[in-house]
């Protein structure tokens, strides 16, 4: 008995192979890290306008994949957010 | 403990209390952190502004910046103390040295990065400067 696992599909590659551009997205300029170019070390927790720009209405951490912000500075940025928070500089959920 | 400690020690005060009495809180605090042998580089009153969300019910606050240098027994103290007083809305302590010296390392990381680039910068300038010359020669 033998069966021949190369032949049967299992929807893996299927489930992985997201290359293929799939329904009406537009292809996006990649973005870049905006505290790289400014070369950002630190990111206070008392900037509230700054970190503003990375807090939609909700409330909510804007994300890496709209902002395009690196992901140490992402880090940074999200530590002093929920710093700020903690101070009641931002909010934790608006509304 | 020998090693010293920076810490930004941030607190809200009642909004209802005098400025008055943020001053005074604010030197109360300040005394024991001197007293338990800590040391104070910076205050800055921030003012009253409003609060992101209510606390206590009360929709601003005044809030205080110091910045302590010191072992983290006086914060520890500051902070009981500031635990049990009703005009302090929150309070909250950051250490910032090992943040500033990760951006330190960093930037100095960047320093070296810069001053390798450069080099490069400048070699293949060199290398296309003749081409420039010429250029103006012709022009």
């Amino acid at each position: 008995m033998s069966s021949n696992y190369e032949d049967r599909d299992f929807g893996f590659e299927r489930e992985y192979d997201r290359t293929m551009p799939r329904g009406p997205r537009r292809m996006q300029r990649r973005k870049i890290c905006r505290f790289c170019i400014d070369k950002v070390d630190l990111i206070d927790f008392k900037d509230v306008k700054l970190l503003m720009s990375y807090v939609p209405e909700r409330g909510k951490i804007l994300p890496r994949r709209i902002s395009g912000v690196c992901a140490t500075h992402q880090r940074m940025l999200a530590e002093a957010i929920k710093r700020a928070r903690n101070i009641a500089l931002l909010p934790y959920a608006a509304d | 403990m020998a090693e010293k400690r920076t810490y930004e020690l941030m607190f809200i005060v009642d909004p209802d209390a005098g400025d008055e009495d943020v001053v005074k809180l604010s030197e109360g605090v300040q005394k024991i952190i001197t007293g338990q042998g800590g040391s104070i580089t910076k205050t800055e009153m921030m003012g009253k502004r409003k609060l992101a969300y209510e606390i206590n019910h009360k929709k601003d606050g005044n809030y205080v910046l110091l910045e302590v240098e010191g072992s983290g027994a006086e914060i520890a103290e500051v902070e009981r103390r500031m635990r049990v007083n009703d005009q302090i809305l929150r309070y909250m302590t950051v250490r910032v040295d090992e943040m500033r010296r990760r951006a330190d390392k960093l930037k100095d990381r960047r320093a070296r990065k810069a001053a390798k680039k450069p080099a490069n910068g400048k070699a293949k300038a060199a290398v296309v400067s003749p081409e420039a010359d010429e250029d103006e020669a012709v022009a």
